[in-house]
């Protein structure tokens, strides 16, 4: 099951790849003509999105890592969240990930690093007091197969997908509506060259909302799914439940979490959950993930 | 000619390469189910060589419950010395039982379950049970995904080809060794995983 995951994900990755491509291109081409020189408009994006993809790919654990004040752990100051990394890496053969933690007393924990060569797994004081010996390591499974099913690789590609296009869009928008007057009008190409202008226009405002959509969509799908494969590495689904249920319970909001890394937390680090899956969450609802770990 | 030999050729460069694609496939699955294998070897290795420490550990407090000692060290010794995985298997099941009661009259003993060394072999040890049955798991996982392989069409010919077997599964024999040794910290929980 596991390995379908993992080619599902390397597809979806795929995919994800050429949209992002299919709409830099067109919003690079709508730029172009604003300004009325379309290969420039197009060159911009096009190195602005492979930059931007390169910047991410290789440092966006150490991004990530940063913006949430973590720190590397060491083995002495808690054991057994090594011995736990260590025993379901080997369950989930592949390398051992990195551990890093947050000095912040709400429990929670998330994954990142572009392959299994890379992972890092990052969790809070708060998670490493709270949780007994079972659910952090039903936990650190949930991350764990954040890694392997390379769910933490497609989140670094979606992200960077949503900002290159907010950034492109909004140079559009503001090139229509505040600037370059003269220019506007050097449209050639008559009609049809036109309502291929307004089409693109229409995608420049609605892409940063869709591609934030589809994040949130994925994110969502991703959760499940880690929950399924980190109940099959530590073959004992309670251990994630009765650990998502003690951070659900928990009211207090992570301070080092802020909206552009929320996604990548086991669970909704702003609080505020809501009972109903709606399409701007991050996660699923908490009681929803429970009862499928409990049914398994 | 040329259509056809041309046609002719391109299916047999295809199916070449399909079936070296096939081959080199189950090379890598038979490759992890063997290095799978060692790994086990490796947590057990690590796993002996932890005890001597924590025996001295507990010595150092409990110096007159020698025949605990002589029994864990006796029975690692077999351990180490087994020569066939089932021999192994059930050296494992003594050691298991002999560390169970050395950590029992370790609880009558204040000073020693206070000394952070004994704690931190405590723990070294639960988590290197935890392991084992991790690289177990871990095993049968390998080896269910060669079988499942092999037996399938057409990598079934291939396999029967190149001599390729179905591996067998590791089974604990005795319904004790199924469980990590109980060292608990919190007397309600249970260390280390339930396992496969």
């Amino acid at each position: 099951m596991v390995y379908e995951q993992i080619a599902a994900n390397r597809r979806t990755s795929f995919l994800v790849c050429l949209i992002f491509a299919a709409v830099v291109i067109v919003l690079g081409w709508v730029l172009g003509e604003l300004w009325g020189v379309p290969w420039v408009g197009l060159a911009i994006a096009v190195g602005v999105s492979l930059g931007s993809v390169y910047t991410a790919y290789y440092n966006s654990d150490q991004i990530v890592l940063r913006m949430s004040q973590a720190r590397p752990l060491l083995k002495s100051e808690h054991p057994h969240l090594f011995n736990s990394v260590e025993g379901l890496a080997i369950a989930a053969g592949m390398p051992t990930p990195r551990c890093y933690v947050i000095g912040d007393s709400a429990p929670n924990a998330f994954a990142t690093g572009r392959d299994p060569a890379h992972g890092v797994i990052c969790v809070t004081t708060g998670l490493l007091d709270k949780m007994n010996r079972l659910e952090l390591e039903g936990v650190v499974a949930h991350e764990m197969s954040h890694i392997k099913n390379l769910d933490t690789r497609l989140q670094v590609l979606v992200a960077v997908l949503v900002g290159t296009t907010v950034l492109l869009s909004d140079w559009i928008r503001r090139t229509v509506f505040y600037g370059r007057g003269g220019r506007r009008g050097r449209i050639r190409g008559g009609q049809a060259a036109a309502v291929l202008l307004l089409i693109g226009l229409l995608l420049a405002l609605l892409a940063p909302l869709i591609a934030q959509l589809l994040r949130l969509a994925i994110s969502r799908s991703r959760e499940y799914l880690a929950d399924a494969s980190g109940a099959l590495l530590t073959r004992y689904p309670e251990g994630l439940a009765s650990a998502l249920e003690k951070l659900a319970a928990d009211t207090e909001p992570l301070e080092a979490a802020n909206r552009a890394t929320a996604h990548l937390y086991i669970v909704n680090p702003l609080k505020g959950e809501t009972r109903w899956e709606t399409l701007f969450d991050t996660h699923p609802p908490i009681t929803e993930r429970v009862r499928r770990l409990r049914t398994m | 000619m040329g259509w056809l030999a041309l046609t002719l050729i391109v299916v047999i460069v295809v199916v070449v390469l399909i079936l070296v694609g096939m081959y080199n496939g189950l090379v890598n699955l038979r490759n992890r189910v063997d290095n799978a294998w060692h790994q086990i070897d490796v947590q057990l290795r690590r796993r002996y060589d932890l005890i001597p420490n924590l025996v001295e550990t507990v010595k150092g407090y409990a110096a007159h419950e020698r025949t605990t000692f002589e029994r864990v060290t006796e029975a690692r010794a077999r351990c180490v010395s087994a020569g066939s995985v089932r021999e192994q298997g059930q050296a494992e099941n003594v050691l298991t039982g002999a560390l169970r009661q050395l950590f029992a009259v370790a609880e009558s003993y204040p000073e020693l379950k206070a000394n952070q060394n004994f704690l931190m072999l405590q723990e070294e040890l639960a988590g290197t049970e935890g392991k084992v049955a991790y690289a177990r798991q871990f095993y049968n996982d390998s080896v269910m995904t060669l079988n499942a392989t092999i037996q399938r069409f057409p990598n079934n010919l291939v396999a029967r080809q190149f001599g390729f077997r179905p591996r067998e599964y590791f089974e604990i024999e005795e319904a004790e060794a199924r469980g990590p040794v109980r060292v608990s910290f919190a007397p309600t929980e249970t260390p280390g995983q339930p396992r496969t």
